[in-house]
């Protein structure tokens, strides 16, 4: 089932005025998608703009959605990413300025490959693959997005992690400087996530680096983002600099901060309610003002790939 | 609170009379324009939706509850603010302003509340009164709620006779409101609370003020109590 009929809102008709990419922008994104290097020398004396950089050679994926995805308008200005500030419109504001290249993504621990990675080189190996998924956020709205991604699956695998590795954590960058939200102390910097290797490995979670067909924008976790559709939006890691497997469950940001309302697994689930508030139902995003609830579905509706990882677990208490 | 002794004839007197004394002033100048001011957020909601002033936002719902609700705390903080404020200056006119505060305050609370009701909650019953029964900021927005709709069913000069010692009694209910009100909105933010703090501070520094106040006229009476017996 393949899944994008032609889009309600194409790209090019969001962005137009940053469609005129410049020669720069142009030749970065070679580098980016062809794997043609570019010397960084060469691209450092002009900072160029990445921002709606089209992304190529993104093949569709079953795994898709056929509900109607929010604008890019909604994506982008309404949504949570602390580091840039608590208000939902805080991150569209405040990353604009945010210049995420270059990054480096560090992984360690138990695994045979190891290593310090440019962005492009961790990505290279990969193919990237639109993945239009429903994001449900533990604040009881949700959305339908169009990211693009690579698989997080194939992304373990190639690190080779050993027997001894149980767990995958990530880390976002902690950089004061460049993220005001983090001078707020809101949170216990760095934002830190994690998975168990048996869902870091089920085909649905993704890398995501794009959206909407295009690089994914500072606000929404540039330039590389996890995406895990049956878990609450606050697994979704953005802005990811460190990947470590690990033999022990990692501490993750909002367990640290309230451990009461915040679990490690934090699947999607309508039946366990956040102590302050109902799970039951959601709002969807631009539905309207007058639009009801919709009922929430277990694991986000993702129950078929995922629910056999949860086999014999107390989802009640495993929150 | 004597403003609606005035009857017609004394402010068509004052009228004639061409220099406005400031009860009149305050009356036929000052609360029209205080009113329209006090009514301006909740109609900045509206020219929003229709997109004419600002936006609402990806999730106007939310936006809307969210602006009626901090509109309801700065009320309940203006109306908490009129006696610390007049005892300060001395500007007795202020205390003509605190019923109109008080009623917009209970119109926003009113507002919020509708907003969740229909907007959010879709009058779904079932959900509607489990969240109040089972969500204790929701509880306790509700109590408030409770609390402001007798204020203002009571703050009719009618009823303020009416009532007689009972009714301020009553009207001090508006301090618990205050105080039900920032924990309502501590309650129901995710992490961080330093909005709700500059809101609890407020709050602190009103009753706070009151407090003193009282010690400070306590004092007063009682060395003035013991000063009388020695003079004798």
């Amino acid at each position: 089932m393949l899944i994008k009929k032609p889009a309600d809102i194409r790209p090019s008709e969001i962005t137009s005025e940053q469609n005129y990419l410049d020669r720069r922008t142009f030749m970065r994104v070679g580098a980016l998608v062809g794997g043609s290097i570019l010397a960084p020398s060469a691209i450092s004396a002009v900072v160029p703009d990445r921002r709606g950089t089209k992304l190529t050679g993104v093949s569709k994926s079953s795994f898709s959605t056929d509900e109607a995805p929010n604008s890019f308008e909604d994506i982008t200005t309404y949504n949570n990413y602390y580091e840039f500030g608590t208000g939902k419109s805080d991150p569209h504001e405040n990353a604009q300025n945010f210049d995420p290249l270059p990054w480096t993504i560090k992984v360690e621990g138990h695994a045979e490959k190891t290593g310090t990675f440019d962005f492009e080189d961790f990505i290279k190996p990969f193919d990237l693959e639109e993945r239009i998924y429903r994001m449900r956020c533990v604040e009881a709205w949700s959305m339908v997005i169009p990211w693009v991604g690579i698989s997080l699956a194939e992304v373990v695998k190639h690190f080779k992690p050993t027997s001894q590795a149980k767990y995958v954590a990530f880390e976002t960058l902690n950089d004061r400087k460049r993220m005001p939200g983090i001078r707020r102390g809101s949170l216990d910097w760095p934002y830190r996530e994690g998975l168990t290797i048996a869902e870091a490995t089920n085909p649905l979670p993704i890398l995501a680096v794009g959206l909407y067909g295009q690089v994914l924008p500072n606000q929404n976790g540039a330039p590389i983002r996890l995406v895990v559709p049956w878990k609450y939006g606050f697994k979704g890691i953005k802005g990811i600099v460190r990947m470590r497997f690990t033999d022990k469950q990692p501490l993750t940001s909002w367990n640290m901060a309230q451990a009461r309302e915040y679990g490690f697994y934090a699947n999607v689930n309508p039946n366990v309610d956040h102590p302050r508030w109902s799970q039951a139902r959601e709002r969807r995003i631009g539905s309207g003002l007058f639009a009801s609830k919709q009922p929430t579905l277990m694991f986000n509706g993702y129950g078929d790939e995922v629910a056999h990882l949860y086999k014999g677990l107390d989802l009640r208490r495993n929150y | 609170m004597r403003l609606r002794t005035f009857t017609k004839a004394s402010i068509c007197a004052a009228t004639t009379n061409k220099s406005l004394d400031t009860l009149t002033q305050v009356r036929r100048i000052w609360k029209p324009i205080v009113f329209l001011l006090c009514l301006a957020p909740a109609l900045l909601v509206v020219t929003d939706a229709f997109e004419l002033t600002g936006r609402l936002g990806a999730n106007p719902v939310e936006e809307i509850q969210d602006r009626f609700g901090i509109w309801a705390l700065r009320f309940i903080m203006i109306t908490l603010a009129v006696t610390p404020l007049r005892r300060m200056t001395g500007w007795n006119w202020l205390s003509r302003f605190r019923r109109m505060f008080g009623l917009f305050t209970f119109f926003y609370v009113l507002m919020h509340f509708l907003t969740w009701l229909i907007l959010d909650q879709g009058l779904l019953l079932s959900a509607i009164l489990e969240d109040i029964v089972e969500r204790p900021f929701i509880t306790i927005g509700f109590v408030a709620l409770l609390l402001l709709t007798a204020l203002a069913a009571t703050s009719t000069n009618a009823m303020r006779r009416r009532l007689g010692r009972r009714w301020q009694t009553l009207h001090n209910a508006t301090y618990a409101i205050g105080i039900l009100g920032v924990w309502h909105y501590w309650w129901q933010v995710k992490k961080d609370v330093s909005e709700p703090l500059i809101y609890a501070t407020i709050l602190a520094v009103l009753l706070g003020a009151r407090v003193i106040w009282s010690q400070v006229h306590k004092k007063r009476r009682r060395r003035a109590a013991r000063q009388k017996p020695q003079q004798s």
